[in-house]
């Protein structure tokens, strides 16, 4: 690890300030993430703002559209909370499937997301959700916030600071996990709204997650597993890897596909 | 089950809990990376990030400029002290007689790296930051030569080392070619196979750590290290290295986390660090991380084999016929040339009477890591191959796998095979019943089709190992190349209170000796078992030992423990004799107590213990003073555990996720000290096998680029990917060591592999399973069965 200053701010406010008068700076959230790259000297920030004293960045608030969940909040808690089991069990679900029990009792859903790796669970809820991600200058719709591998809308020193999840009819995730790290191989969140069903894929595409269109469309007229059991995603964005060809993680998508659906409709 | 038992007198065989968790458990273990050492600095390791490549040229003028930098070594310095190279101590002889073309090896690369992670030089730093802060600066110009990553088509490679050409260290043979080719000539049918024996890492819990110093008072050196067998690692570094005479080197290894192996061998790091901490003239510490475990600790397996087996019209086995080529990565290490060979093509007759074996092996350098021991080392090899062509046989003759194998059973012992080994004891079919019946074999097909109702593959798979413990006798490794002799040595000392120390040349890094050996000796003088502390793991205390690995610590250095209580017990009866004044041959030494044969005149143990430093009642002119004994035990055979293992599981063809259902593992170990820890012992190797058969496999890129470099992508089993194992025994008594135990160490690693991948060939209704039996692999395999039914 090099070394690096540590500040530890009481307000949004004063992190932003840090973070945008030093772009080498970087937020520290459950550092489950950056704090490894450090050790392994892969990064190296001028400055941790670590963003844990911050009290408007942690917690979950039911809203009138669904749940809103602060950038600070620990996957664990979000497993455990009966707020967000109300309005999405899927979430809460997803939430308990991160890591192992001392990587959910650190690392955040801000952070997740900041980080946007393309295996992560959160992006595929989401996208599939259709979420919205609120900074402390801007609100971010799910569909413009994931930018490819590693990518998001932010910009430089921006803070993420909650996550609007709307409420849906019914919601659904099913996650291959990669044999080695445990992240997705291939991880499926369905939801259904009134109006449409939004289906992401997380861990199997070469630029991160995504929206698989053609599984939502025939899902808004038919919501069934039949209806999606001639479904095959195209391999030819899929990664290729040791732990399996672009092939097969079409193949898990699909499966997941069904075993999310086949989750909500029983 | 026995906690309460720990203060009294623990019986063989009691299952006593472990002695040494508390310690572990609480945090209080003394690791190697525990220690500091006052004026310490950091020793940081410039790696070679390419396979192959010469060093043109190396600088670190602006390395050793940098803040807190202690001092820059490199291979030239090695050179200008005339230290010498890190050795292999096996010799192999080819086929045509030349010796093995050791390629040399020098702890710090000279004119060429050969392998992602070798070591180029050794930056020593105030700090351990500063160490990697200046190694970055070391400017090191590589002129890169082609990698030889691939074993199959290493031969044609480019040249590794200029000894070797076609990259192969030998070409070895063991037994008979002519009769075995007879045996096929005649054959009724002959199946035939080939095999990968995938590569694996190590990973012991604590990462390797060395801290060397020098007392320029003494003139002498320590080296704390994370050594599975110090007074090796000190002959090596003395006798070949050249650092220090033994006397002037104390080799310490402390607690250590698990070495599966991978602790035997003498590696550069803590030969450089010791010679390092006189030339800086502080104390210089290494801790490796898990990047450089996966990089550079010696990996395991590696071979590539085609076999075939020959039967009569009958069904038996007349003949086995076995070509292997083994990966030895870019250097031979400590004792890499025995494990394809006398480690792996003598066990190759497994449980079976073949009458004509003939093995050939080639090893092959690779621009990988080394590749030595690994648990089960050569065994697993043999074994996965033996199991699965015999699997294969059966199947072919339409046969019960389980018939097949009974029928070529060995049923009667002593049996000398055609591959040196002289087996001593077993029952071979007692273990096959028993593992079939627990397993519930008859059983099988009804939960196949309810399975099948499931849309889920069930498969069984049988897997009858044997393997050989102890390496030994002494004379006989020696004769078969062997540079060391393969006894162990004890020391029971006995305090004027009664109470004992027992030095051991054994090393416990997570089996339990100082529980069972303390319960031998508990249990031998009848004295409580907390009484008991077994000393080991240092050179200035323990005189000389061979260390522990090849499962040997029960059966050869427990052996060396009862042979010094015998003679503690017979100098204590001479002195009980006098006390008690009775003759010597009146003494009966029982539950603690020496007792006048006949009479109720007798004295406790600790009594004669005090009388014997005392020194008041006996004759010092005949007998001397004092209570402490020293045995060399070398035993007069390898053991030979063996056990039968099955593997019930189920494929999920649309994801290819393969779930273990049951694993019965039915091991004959001879007699068994303590169960709990023989179960753990089994449990853990069951765990290891597994990984080896579904999970674990090291890879590198056509670049020698390691690509399974951390736990992101090298998949070790976790408990949630393992059953509960049903574990039993069967039990003949070892008869070539005074405790007939035989060793379990390596059991689980050894039988697991072949019975998980018979059972997944079973389900998935081809041969052909790779190992590791990945999900995307067996779902490929699922798919091709799948279109394949669908043709017919
Ligand atoms: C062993 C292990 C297993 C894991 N398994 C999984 C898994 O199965 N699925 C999965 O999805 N994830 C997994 N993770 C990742 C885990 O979920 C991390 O917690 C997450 O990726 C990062 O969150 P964090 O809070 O730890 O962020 P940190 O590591 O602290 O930060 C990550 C990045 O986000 C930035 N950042 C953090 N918070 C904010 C914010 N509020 N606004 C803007 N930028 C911010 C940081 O500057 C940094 O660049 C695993 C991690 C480990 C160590």
């Amino acid at each position: 690890m090099y070394a690096f200053d540590y500040q530890r701010p009481d307000a949004i406010a004063a992190a932003a300030a840090i973070l945008s008068a030093d772009p080498e700076a970087k937020a520290l959230a459950g550092g489950q993430t950056l704090l490894p790259t450090l050790k392994q000297r892969l990064a190296q920030p001028t400055a941790l703002v670590d963003l844990s004293r911050i009290p408007e960045l942690s917690g979950i608030c039911a809203t009138t559209e669904g749940v809103s969940i602060g950038a600070m909040t620990r996957h664990a808690d979000v497993a455990a909370s009966e707020l967000v089991r109300a309005a999405i069990p899927a979430l809460a679900d997803l939430a308990g499937m991160i890591g192992d029990v001392a990587v959910r009792n650190r690392g955040t859903i801000g952070g997740s997301l900041a980080n946007d790796d393309p295996t992560a669970d959160y992006p595929a809820a989401v996208l599939a959700l259709n979420a919205t991600v609120v900074t402390d200058r801007r609100s971010i719709g799910a569909s413009d916030f994931f930018r490819g591998l590693f990518e998001t809308a932010l910009k430089e020193g921006e803070i993420i600071t909650r996550v609007d999840f709307p409420k849906v009819e019914k919601a659904g995730y099913a996650k291959f996990r990669n044999p080695a790290s445990r992240y997705a191989m291939a991880g499926v969140f369905v939801a259904k709204t009134a109006a449409e069903v939004r289906v992401a894929v997380t861990g199997a595409g070469q630029s991160g997650v995504f929206l698989w269109t053609e599984a939502g469309d025939i899902l808004s007229s038919d919501f069934s597993v039949q209806a999606v059991s001639g479904l095959a995603l195209d391999p030819s964005n899929l990664m290729s890897d040791l732990h399996g060809s672009a092939e097969y993680r079409a193949q898990l998508a699909k499966v997941m596909l069904k075993r999310a659906l086949a989750s909500i409709t029983g | 089950m026995n906690a309460s038992v720990s203060s009294s007198v623990t019986p063989i065989g009691a299952a006593v809990r472990r002695k040494e968790d508390h310690r572990f458990i609480t945090g209080k273990g003394r690791y190697t990376d525990d220690m500091d050492r006052p004026g310490q600095a950091y020793a940081y390791f410039v790696r070679s990030p390419y396979a192959h490549a010469r060093i043109r040229h190396i600088d670190a003028t602006a390395a050793k400029a940098m803040p807190g930098v202690v001092d820059v070594l490199t291979g030239a310095d090695l050179a200008t002290d005339g230290l010498g190279d890190l050795i292999c101590g096996w010799m192999i002889h080819s086929k045509d007689g030349s010796p093995m073309k050791m390629g040399s090896h020098p702890a710090l690369a000279k004119e060429k790296v050969r392998y992602v992670g070798d070591h180029v030089a050794v930056v020593i730093a105030e700090t351990l930051n500063q160490a990697k802060d200046a190694a970055l600066a070391v400017e090191v110009e590589y002129e890169l030569l082609p990698a030889v990553a691939d074993l199959a088509t290493a031969t044609d490679g480019e040249q590794i080392h200029e000894c070797a050409p076609r990259n192969t260290a030998f070409e070895w043979e063991l037994g008979d070619k002519a009769a075995t080719e007879a045996a096929f000539a005649r054959a009724a049918k002959v199946t035939s196979i080939d095999i990968v024996n995938n590569r694996l890492a190590p990973n012991a819990i604590e990462p390797r750590a060395a801290i060397g110093e020098y007392d320029s008072g003494d003139e002498a050196f320590t080296l704390w290290t994370t050594s599975q067998n110090p007074h090796v690692a000190r002959l090596v570094l003395s006798a070949f290295v050249g650092i220090a005479p033994e006397n002037k080197l104390r080799v310490i290894a402390p607690d250590v986390g698990g070495g599966f192996g991978s602790k035997i061998f003498i590696y550069a790091e803590e030969t450089v660090c010791t010679w390092a901490a006189k030339k800086v003239g502080r104390p210089v510490k290494w801790t490796g991380d898990r990047s450089e475990a996966f990089l550079s600790d010696a990996h395991g397996r590696d071979h590539i084999t085609h076999a075939e087996l020959a039967m009569d019209e009958a069904g038996h086995i007349i003949g086995f016929r076995v070509h292997t080529r083994a990966n030895m990565g870019a250097y031979l290490s400590t004792f890499a040339s025995s494990i394809p060979t006398y480690l792996y093509a003598t066990l190759l007759s497994g449980q079976y009477a073949i009458p004509a074996i003939y093995c050939e092996v080639d090893a092959v350098y690779t621009t990988t890591a080394p590749v030595d021991a690994y648990r089960g080392a050569g065994r697993p090899e043999a074994t996965f191959l033996l199991e699965r062509i015999v699997e294969k046989a059966a199947r072919e003759r339409g046969e019960d796998p389980a018939e097949f194998r009974r029928r070529n059973f060995i049923k009667s012992f002593p049996h000398q095979t055609p591959v040196i080994m002289c087996y001593d004891a077993g029952d071979y079919v007692a273990s096959l019943d028993k593992a079939l019946e627990v397993a519930d074999y008859k059983g099988f097909p009804a939960r196949r089709a309810e399975s099948e109702r499931n849309g889920k593959l069930r498969g069984i798979g049988l897997s009858a190992y044997i393997e050989a413990c102890g390496i030994a006798p002494s004379a006989a490794v020696g004769s078969l190349g062997a540079g060391v002799g393969l006894w162990e040595s004890a020391e029971v000392r006995v305090n004027p209170t009664g109470n004992v120390e027992v030095l051991t040349g054994s090393h416990s890094h997570g089996q339990g000796h100082e529980t069972t050996f303390a319960q031998l000796v508990s249990a031998r003088l009848g004295i409580p078992i907390d009484q008991v502390s077994v000393v080991h793991g240092d050179t200035d205390k323990v005189q000389f030992g061979m260390g522990t690995y090849g499962s040997r610590s029960g059966a050869v250095g427990m052996s060396a423990i009862v042979k010094a209580l015998d003679k503690v017990e017979a100098k204590a009866k001479k002195i009980a004799a006098h006390m008690l004044e009775a003759s010597e041959g009146d003494i009966e030494f029982k539950d603690g107590r020496f007792t006048v044969a006949g009479t109720d005149r007798s004295l406790a143990f600790a009594e004669v213990a005090l009388n014997a430093y005392v020194a008041h009642k006996f004759p010092t002119s005949e007998i001397e003073p004092g209570l402490k004994e020293g045995a060399f035990y070398d035993p007069t055979n390898f053991t030979f555990p063996a056990g039968c293992h099955i593997c019930e599981l189920e494929v999920d063809p649309e994801t290819g996720v393969v779930e273990i259902k049951s694993f019965v593992a039915i091991d004959d170990f001879g007699e068994i000290i303590n169960p709990m820890i023989v179960e753990g012992q089994v449990h853990g190797g069951i765990g290891q096998g597994i990984g080896q058969a579904l999970m674990e496999g090291v890879t590198y890129d056509e670049d020698g680029q390691l690509v399974t470099g951390s736990y992101m992508d090298y998949t070790m089993p976790r408990a949630g990917d393992l059953p509960s194992f049903t574990v039993g025994m069967t039990q003949t008594r070892c008869p070539s060591n005074p405790l007939g135990i035989k060793g379990c160490g390596e059991a689980g690693a050894i039988g697991a592999p072949p019975a998980v991948i018979n059972a997944l060939t079973n389900a998935l209704g081809t041969e052909d399973v790779p190992m590791p039996a990945t999900p995307s692999r067996v779902w490929a395999i699922a798919q091709a069965r799948a279109s394949r039914l669908a043709a017919e």
